[in-house]
């Protein structure tokens, strides 16, 4: 399947890419790893009137440590965060996270920058962004993570504004990532995280409402002392997951509840 | 409009005026007449289209033709060197590592990027590493096999018989 | 005879040096100068009328070359596609189904306009902007609706939606046997509608040559022979102009036997046009249009006696036709006369309703039947043992057809050839350590673990097949097959077969028969096939798996009359009796003077010369065509053994045992190959693909490979095989098919394994696929 015509330019910076996108209009998109994008075109449920390439903007492709601060380029492929050392070392959940995606082709291509900015309910990088307060560093801002996430594939992104960068704090305690779904490759079913941080828990949730959940009941609830199994059954409160193909409402909150007691116990090593 | 791209493509050099929209995968078939790479699906699951773009496996039916501007590229044409079939092709014949064969440049391929990422990968390595490719004839068995053989006679350490990957329904 | 040297032993495969090297000819591989391209407008409604359509804007766009409706192609394509008798001869309602829609779109899919262009991408482009006026009608999708005499129509001016209905005779079952049984088990069994996905769709290239009347198409399918049989007369054209080249074949699993609808209108744009044409059919439109396998559910109810003895079942088979009955439809009825497995029945009464629905039509898949009918009483034996509380092994061993009861007259009068359940039963137990791994399963349970071992003994009946049987079955044309072997004057070997590979390694197999036959090295066999325009004048493709057991038989046919008359004519150089000559490593010699000799080589080069024998003609070739007397019967018993995590309701397969019998071997590493993928096709349909449709709107919702969910390397076990050899007595090399076998057993081993790791919680039965969703919703209503 042939997408439909659409203008190209490559982009050498950030202001450049931000000036295309503006000369191209709302209906231009910004081309990264392109996985969630080119197949969209494909089947052309998406027909973006242009496309900006911002891969050649070699500053979005980095991994800077800076203080108690993990800063990853926009640009930077899964692949690289899943095998940085640097990664592994100041927030081993994110690397764990980062070989979870797709497969080892989507990884060689795939972005953080992309995943943040498509927003798809089951992308793995929003729930960290989100439970661990990552900032979103764009061409014109910073964002909070809680506050750039709005729906379905809908950002705080204004049409001209670009993703640079997402700063994650450092946190290199207990972690784990459990990804629930049918084939290694598939979008996770349900994903939940958990973080042990600053003497706390940070628990988060993929796939089950229209933007990553942060289980607050479950810290709340771990920080009083109950046991992750007693934690683990306030995950889905509050939840009102849209049943798909895979899993119906019902199967999204449980497993949420099931997915957090292993993530937590996981991550203790019990 | 149409976009120039050049491309070095089995250390061969290329250059044409494309359109934006089209595949890197059309444009190594339809433009350079590499036909061993194959498209099987729409939208990134099958890997039968992969090849390498400086080294690293991509899905080429993923990719437009400008994004391989000046990059060096290995289909499965550019594997065998001399008449002679390259380690992982010798082993996919020896092991009866296909069928249909459809799919087989991909898994090659995939295969090629997971042994230099990882020259002596276990089982369940090797299952892992190939998640990006579906096969729908041999059952994945023999193509197993022939990643282990071809790692072996590439030089990686004797492949461990490997605790088996258990299949599931619903993972973690 | 020579001695085998090749037959029997693992010599690698031919085929592979092209295609691990990239250089394999698959259909999008060929092309022609002056191609235009083919993109097709299709409906996205289940139903619909067809109001207008609007081509003004898609003509006149960037080149565009022609848009084609149904009117175009009126006078192009005389009749409809076929919908042929097989099994039911004669059905209640076959909606005539013409390749283009023109009033009524009646499933998603279904095409309604042909874009032509210069480029594919144009193409694409075109068809975008071919605007249909539709008005859409209620879409009947829920096949136990559809049955009711007052469900919506599928098509608007039918009476109902019963494409037939049919009771199979047999031993009938009576009313008496099962109320006077001791126990009676009823299951209502599901075989939820797959997309075969071979992993390259279809796709043709058309040149149409007005001046010679000549028609050439480079396609992918198993069946050229009759594509070619069904074009020609559709378009008018003579049989002998028209050429279908299949080459290389990515894949069919029985979803490129039949011809479709492109496969008559790409040749008619050609002809149109007047020039080559070409269309590939993209991933999703195979998903969407390629003839679905399996969408059946089955009513089963069984009568036994307490100490396990079967006695009666009743079976009514309930089959989602789809929009159009599709050429071997009603071939998938062949369950209703299997549904006994490998087991002795008093009676068996059985049915089938085959129903429309507004949905692409199913078609053979992978086993077409004997999945389902072995998935069926595999489930229904399981059931009876739960429910006297015997082994799953024994009521098996007490019901088996034993080994003196070949050849076997089931209860609808086929005759199973030859076979040794226990044998092969026996053999897959002690692999798989059965005794040990129930040890452990009742050690598991007193710890929550849920650990189900599944067994499957399987049996099928392949090779088509007896032309008593088959002419009927297709309206005239008998599944024989034929093979011509020709040896040049050096010693060279051209074979050709009418059947067809797409990944069974035939190339090698067949030549490996051949270079035995005559003495010569595998490397001088020239093993040809997916021509028309070369060979026999007739081929029956490859499907069921017949190619061996029919094709396999008549190379071995066509290459013995070659030795037959190169023992004449070496008779003559040898001035010897005939009857003095012994053939033998490719040698002709006087009995007792094995000195004297001529090599297979010597002798074909003096066909070609002077001084023959009286009466002799020149040249060393030889046709035949073989009619088996029987089908052939493979059997095997395979074991599942799977963990189900009650938590999440995930499946793990832990152990993967097959042991089967296909008759003699040829080549045993392609043999395991088979069952490789066909246990893995198995396992794909019990645990994780189905094709779902919308009830209400009829849209197809597992459109793309990321929801039609085909497995991974990583989600598929090593797998143990092994086999036993019982020898077919329908053919002389003794052989039986074995393409379809791993599938045929599969999907009951794990669902069986499934049942049984969930009996502590009552739970008898669970549908396929056995997806988490499902299977955690199943248990949590069990726990309530």
């Amino acid at each position: 399947m042939i997408p439909a015509a659409f203008e190209y330019a490559r982009a050498s910076s950030v202001e450049e890419a931000s000036k295309l996108l503006n000369k191209y209009g709302e209906d231009a998109k910004v081309l990264a790893g392109g996985h969630s994008l080119i197949p969209l075109m494909r089947l052309r449920l998406a027909q973006p009137t242009a496309l900006v390439d911002i891969n050649g903007i070699k500053e979005l492709d980095h991994i800077k440590e800076d203080g108690n601060k993990l800063r990853i380029g926009a640009l930077t492929r899964h692949v690289t965060i899943q095998s940085s050392s640097v990664v592994k070392g100041k927030l081993p959940l994110l690397a764990e996270v980062a070989g979870e995606v797709g497969d080892n082709q989507v990884r060689n291509m795939g972005t953080m920058g992309g995943v943040i900015a498509h927003a798809d309910a089951a992308g793995d990088y929003p729930t960290l962004a989100l439970m661990l307060d990552a900032d979103i560093v764009t061409n014109q801002r910073t964002i909070p993570a809680h506050d750039f996430f709005k729906d379905l594939f809908t950002t705080a992104l204004g049409p001209d504004e670009i993703v640079t960068e997402v700063v994650f704090p450092v946190a290199n305690g207990p972690h784990k990532y459990v990804k629930f779904r049918r084939r290694l490759f598939d979008w996770a079913i349900v994903g939940v995280a958990a973080q042990k941080m600053n003497g706390g828990w940070r628990i988060g949730l993929t796939n089950v409402g229209v933007t990553p959940v942060r289980a607050n009941a479950v810290e709340e609830a771990l920080k009083k002392g109950a046991k992750p199994e007693e934690a683990a059954e306030h995950a889905s409160d509050g939840l009102d997951p849209a049943g798909d193909l895979r899993a119906s409402p019902e199967y999204k909150k449980h497993l949420a509840r099931v997915l957090t007691k292993r993530a937590i116990q996981q991550a203790q090593g019990t | 409009m149409k976009h120039k791209v050049a491309t070095t493509v089995n250390g061969r050099r290329y250059e044409h005026e494309v359109e934006a929209r089209l595949l890197l995968v059309h444009h190594l078939r339809d433009n350079l007449g590499l036909t061993g790479t194959h498209i099987g699906c729409d939208t990134s699951q099958c890997g039968a289209c992969t090849i390498l773009v400086d080294g690293n496996a991509v899905k080429s039916c993923t990719l437009f033709a400008v994004q391989a501007e000046g990059r060096s590229l290995t289909t499965i044409e550019g594997m065998a060197k001399d008449g002679e079939l390259h380690p992982i092709q010798q082993a996919f014949w020896d092991e009866h590592g296909l069928q249909c064969g459809y799919c087989t440049p991909g898994f090659i391929m995939a295969a090629s990027y997971l042994l230099s990422q990882n020259p002596n990968p276990t089982e369940d390595e090797i299952r892992k590493g190939l998640e990006g490719n579906l096969c729908r004839c041999t059952g994945y068995v023999n193509i197993v096999k022939a990643v282990q053989t071809a790692a072996r006679t590439m030089g990686g350490a004797q492949v461990p018989a490997g605790k088996k990957a258990a299949m599931t329904t619903g993972g973690e | 005879m020579a001695v085998s040297q090749l037959v029997g032993a693992r010599v690698k495969r031919r085929e592979d040096p092209r295609l691990v090297t990239g250089h394999g000819h698959f259909t999008d591989d060929f092309t022609r100068v002056g191609v235009a391209h083919v993109a097709f407008v299709r409906s996205p409604h289940p139903h619909a009328l067809i109001k207008k359509i609007e081509v003004t804007e898609a003509s006149k766009a960037d080149g565009v070359v022609a848009v084609y409706t149904a009117r175009d192609f009126k006078g192009q394509l005389a009749g409809t596609l076929p919908a042929l008798p097989v099994f039911v001869a004669v059905k209640k309602y076959v909606p005539e189904h013409f390749p283009i829609a023109e009033r009524e779109a009646c499933y998603q899919g279904e095409i309604v306009a042909v874009v032509v262009a210069e480029t594919k991408a144009q193409a694409a482009d075109g068809a975008n902007m071919v605007d249909v006026d539709y008005e859409p009608l209620p879409a009947v999708i829920n096949v136990e609706k559809a049955a009711q005499p007052n469900s919506d129509k599928v098509h608007i001016d039918a009476a109902d939606n019963i494409c037939w209905d049919l009771p199979f005779a047999g031993n009938e079952v009576s009313e008496a046997a099962f109320k006077s049984a001791e126990v009676v088990v009823k299951e209502r069994i599901h075989q939820q509608r797959l997309t075969p996905t071979p992993m390259e769709t279809r796709g043709v290239l058309a040149d149409y040559e007005a001046y010679d009347k000549r028609l050439t198409m480079w396609m992918s399918t198993q069946n050229p022979h009759f594509i070619r049989l069904f074009v020609s007369g559709a378009m008018g054209l003579q049989e002998s102009l028209v050429r279908v080249i299949s080459a290389d074949v990515g894949g069919g699993f029985g979803s490129k036997i039949s011809p479709y609808p492109e496969d008559y209108l790409v040749p008619a744009v050609s002809r149109l046009l007047g020039r080559p044409v070409k269309w590939i059919e993209s991933r999703t439109e195979s998903v969407q249009n390629a003839y679905a396998g399996r969408g059946q559910y089955y009513d089963v109810e069984v009568a036994a006696k307490k100490d396990g003895t079967l006695l009666g079942m009743r079976v009514t088979q309930y089959l989602d036709v789809g929009a159009y009955c599709a050429p071997f439809s009603a071939f998938q009825t062949v369950a209703c006369l299997m549904a006994g497995g490998a087991y002795k029945w008093q009676g068996i009464s059985s049915r089938t309703v085959g129903v429309l629905t507004n949905k692409v039509p199913t078609d053979p898949y992978r086993g077409a039947g004997r999945p389902e009918a072995t998935h069926l009483v595999e489930r229904m034996v399981d059931l009876v043992a739960r429910e006297i509380g015997m082994d799953p092994v024994a009521i098996r061993r007490k019901n088996f057809i034993q080994p003196k009861d070949f050849p076997f007259t089931q209860n609808f009068g086929l005759v199973v050839d030859s076979g040794d359940y226990e044998k092969t039963l026996n053999r897959a137990l002690e692999l798989a350590g059965y005794d040990q791994l129930r040890k452990q399963q009742v050690e598991g349970r007193k710890h929550g673990k849920y650990m189900g071992i599944g067994l499957s003994t399987w049996i099928e009946l392949c090779g088509f097949g007896p032309s008593s049987a088959t002419a009927p079955a297709t309206g005239g044309i008998a599944l024989s097959e034929a093979a011509q072997v020709r040896v040049m004057p050096t010693g060279s070997v051209i074979v050709y077969t009418g059947t067809h590979a797409h990944g069974q390694g035939h190339e090698t197999t067949f030549s490996q028969i051949v270079a035995d036959t005559l003495g010569v090295p595998m490397e001088s066999v020239d093993l040809r096939h997916g021509d028309t325009g070369e060979g026999t004048a007739m081929g029956y493709g490859t499907a069921g798996s017949r190619s061996l057991s029919v094709g396999g038989v008549a190379i071995s046919r066509a290459s013995g009359k070659v030795v037959d008359k190169a023992r004449k004519l070496a008779a003559h150089i040898l001035e010897a009796a005939e009857e003095d000559v012994v053939f033998d490593q490719g040698k002709f010699h006087v009995k007792g003077s094995p000195d004297k000799s001529k090599t297979f080589g010597e002798v074909a080069f003096a066909a070609y010369g002077a001084g023959l024998p009286e009466g002799m003609e020149q040249g060393l070739e030889a046709v035949a065509y073989f009619d088996p007397p029987n089908l052939v019967w493979p059997f095997g018993a395979h074991v599942c053994v799977v963990e189900v995590d009650p938590e999440t309701g995930a499946v793990e397969i832990q152990k993967y045992v097959a042991v089967d019998d296909c008759g003699n071997i040829i080549n045993p590493t392609i043999v395991e190959g088979q069952i490789h993928g066909g246990v893995t096709q198995g396992i794909g349909q019990a645990l994780f693909e189905e094709m779902i449709y919308d009830e209400e709107s009829g849209q197809l919702k597992t459109g793309t490979l990321i929801d039609y969910s085909v497995p991974t390397a990583n989600e598929i076990p090593n797998l143990i095989t092994d086999n036993t050899v019982t020898p077919s007595p329908t053919n002389e090399l003794g052989v039986k098919g074995i393409g379809e076998a791993g599938t045929i057993a599969a999907s009951a081993a794990v669902i069986n394994a499934i049942s049984d790791a969930l009996t502590p919680l009552g739970i008898k039965h669970v549908d396929m696929p056995a997806s988490p969703n499902r299977l955690w919703a199943q248990i949590k209503e069990a726990r309530k």
